[in-house]
């Protein structure tokens, strides 16, 4: 008989609850799996639905920035590449951040039902992101064979910023997680947010020839601290050779943004998690 | 000293002092959206002393001491809002006590429900996994019963295909399959037995009991007094979240069932005008009297018992007969029975009638009473004059489902023999 002695009382210290979370990997791991095998069943096209997804996102909009816009008047690589990194970072973090914010309340069968560490249930559904992100990195692979493009070593550094991207959506996503708990219009707020989110992140432009645009110099910073914007820049820094410069002035927020949202959400989530069962 | 440590190494659960309190928003908590929360965060700030006020704290739990040994096995009775529920859940992690503590020595696993996260999507084998894992088991552990657990649910035809095409019964008897084969040390059930068939249930009861006999420990919750009673050894009754009896399991029962059933035994009315009844005949008294005694405060089947009756009959020469009804708890009608009609005069008449035991089945009666005129005419009908409960008693059996039936007569003796030998 296993001797070890579990108490259960109010508090808990953090290392018993890492501790937990270690224990409970494997419930980790089948949990993203479930997520991605629901995901497509009973669909015709299955993971089709994942490179077409990417795909016609960054046509469209390569379509409509550059050529409406004008935007791809003097790049020097074919503009649909430029939009790709943008894209690739934009989904992984609207999807990520949307599945992240429900996923509390979406699991309340589980909530109420069994106990594990509840910080499985929002880490679980980074995974599906996770595969969109790698089958997007290999539609980008594609384009660069058709449009004869080469990325130079620096392609090496994608996946430190899909962490980065990760951890950035991970803080904000864990909030609104919490909330969406006992407050539902977050489920309303987050769409909203992606919604126009989209159009102040760099996505189908470059952070440079946004810089221009600005007349006041305060709103070029307060543009800079979205940290969707360091992400984008510095995934193109990776991605596009020698096309784009590493951008510190969205990079340096993007970090402090992390740290500081990481330690916040993480104390937030762990508050409020108990009490999840009484307000679900 | 050596044998102090003994004895605390075979506690598996220790509870101390644990309560449980849930604030209560007069206003609603369920409802609370974003806006209340905002204009109560100001009105908090402005006017402090007043958002107090709206509060209104709720103990799920209050104070509840126990210790449960190795190898016991804990019945939770308690009406419904008693809190049984909540102390499972709060031993199972998934709240937690606003005060004390709980030491849980081993590995605990509970079934608050069958088939907890199942995926309506997912076929049977994925959900087994995916349930397996939610109870937490070890994936080597769940390719090493998965033939068992296919073959106890008996879905082997449909092992592919997604469980939202599974009929109800086959549903609960996969998510049952995956838990019976939980390996825990501490083992927390609750009411399971309410779904599924009576053959499920004698499954499911079969299971538990293997799980007892192998020395873990089990816990558990339902409101079927009689699978609690064979099942468990101890018994633990909580009224409003007070723990008001722990102990041996039949001492607990008798101590819940007195406090819960409606038991209205006996009726007097020492004063003519305020019986109940009219210019006819008034009610005196109404009694149920046990002519056993096995049991002192309650019935059981083997009880039989004797209703006896007075009443005033305020008419000269009246010819007057009474007629007993006795309904189930459904209002269904059992029987009704009479006696001859005779000629009586002004004063007190009394009648009484007696129910054999090892007749009624258990569960919950009430009997009406029913006055008659001239053969034909009801002069007074008098409904709902006792309650009473009879409970179970079963010897020699291993099955503690509901027996069906309103009654359970011994009289009736099926008899079989072995006809021919092949």
């Amino acid at each position: 008989m296993n001797s070890k002695e579990r108490i259960i009382t109010a508090n808990k210290s953090t290392i018993d609850y890492i501790l937990d979370i270690w224990q409970s990997k494997e419930l980790l791991w089948i949990l993203a799996k479930r997520d991605i095998l629901v995901k497509y069943k009973q669909t015709i096209l299955g993971v089709g639905w994942s490179v077409f997804r990417p795909l016609i996102t960054t046509i469209v909009m390569a379509f409509a920035f550059g050529k409406i816009g004008s935007l791809d008047t003097n790049t020097s690589i074919p503009f649909i590449l430029v939009v790709a990194p943008g894209v690739i970072v934009w989904l992984f973090f609207s999807q990520s951040l949307l599945n992240m914010s429900m996923s509390i309340v979406m699991n309340a069968n589980l909530v109420t039902k069994v106990f594990f560490p509840r910080l499985i249930i929002p880490l679980s559904t980074v995974f599906l992101g996770l595969v969109d992100v790698l089958i997007s990195i290999g539609l980008f692979i594609f384009l660069c064979v058709y449009y004869q493009f080469l990325p130079d070593w620096k392609i090496i550094f994608v996946p430190v910023f899909v962490l980065l991207t990760f951890f950035a959506t991970f803080g904000i996503g864990l909030i609104t997680a919490v909330l969406n708990v006992k407050f539902r219009d977050i489920g309303q707020i987050i769409p909203f947010i992606i919604q126009f989110g989209f159009f102040i992140s760099p996505v189908g432009y470059l952070t440079s020839s946004a810089a221009s645009k600005f007349s006041n110099p305060l709103a070029y910073k307060i543009f800079l601290l979205n940290p969707v914007t360091g992400c984008i820049d510095a995934m193109r820094w990776a991605m596009l050779g020698d096309f784009a410069k590493f951008n510190w002035e969205s990079f340096l927020p993007l970090i402090a943004f992390i740290i500081v949202t990481f330690f916040v959400s993480f104390r937030f989530f762990r508050k409020h998690e108990n009490s999840f069962v009484d307000y679900i | 000293m050596l044998i102090i440590s003994e004895k605390m190494s075979n506690t598996v659960l220790h509870i101390e002092n644990v309560s449980k309190r849930y604030i209560l928003n007069q206003k609603g908590n369920s409802n609370d959206d974003l806006r209340d929360t905002i204009t109560r965060m100001t009105t908090k700030v402005l006017k402090p002393s007043q958002s107090k006020m709206e509060k209104e704290e709720f103990w799920a739990l209050r104070n509840i001491n126990m210790e449960v040994k190795q190898g016991d096995r804990l019945g939770l009775v308690g009406a419904n809002g008693a809190g049984k529920s909540t102390l499972l859940k709060v031993l199972s992690q998934i709240t937690q006590p606003t005060s004390g503590i709980v030491k849980v020595r081993g590995r605990m696993a509970s079934l608050l429900e069958v088939g907890t996260g199942f995926h309506p999507e997912l076929t049977g084998r994925e959900n087994i996994f995916l349930n397996g894992a939610i109870l937490g088991m070890q994936k080597s552990e769940i390719i090493k019963h998965f033939d068992a657990i296919v073959d106890f649910a008996g879905i082997e035809k449909f092992i592919d295909t997604p469980v939202k095409r599974y009929s109800s019964g086959m549903y609960v008897r996969l998510g049952f399959a995956i838990a019976a084969h939980l390996e825990p040390e501490i083992l927390v059930v609750d009411e399971v037995l309410a779904v599924g068939d009576a053959d499920f249930q004698k499954k499911s009861i079969g299971k538990m009991r293997d799980v007892s006999n192998s020395g873990r420990t089990l816990i558990f919750v339902s409101h079927n007094l009689t699978a609690v009673q064979g099942l468990c050894n101890k018994g633990a009754y909580l009224r409003s979240g007070e723990l008001i009896k722990y102990g041996k399991i039949d001492e607990v029962v008798n101590e819940y069932v007195k406090n819960v059933s409606k038991f209205q035994l006996t009726q007097n009315w020492e004063d003519r005008e305020k019986a109940p009844g009219n210019d006819f005949v008034r009610i005196k008294s109404i009694h149920l009297i046990p002519k056993s005694d096995i049991l002192q405060d309650n019935f059981d089947t083997r009880t039989a018992f004797e209703i006896s009756f007075e009443y005033w009959n305020l008419v000269s020469d009246a010819e007057l007969n009474v007629s007993i009804f006795l309904y189930s708890m459904t209002g269904e009608c059992i029987f009704n029975v009479g006696d001859d009609a005779k000629i009586y005069q002004k004063g007190i008449v009394k009648s009484s009638c007696n129910i054999p035991g090892d007749f009624l089945n258990d569960g919950s009666y009430y009997i009406s009473i029913m006055i008659v005129r001239d053969r034909i005419a009801p002069v007074y009908f008098f409904e709902d004059a006792l309650a009473f409960d009879i409970l179970d008693h079963r010897e020699g059996t291993d099955w503690y489902g509901k027996w069906p039936g309103s009654i359970r007569p011994k009289m009736i003796v099926v008899n079989s023999e072995q006809k021919e030998l092949l």
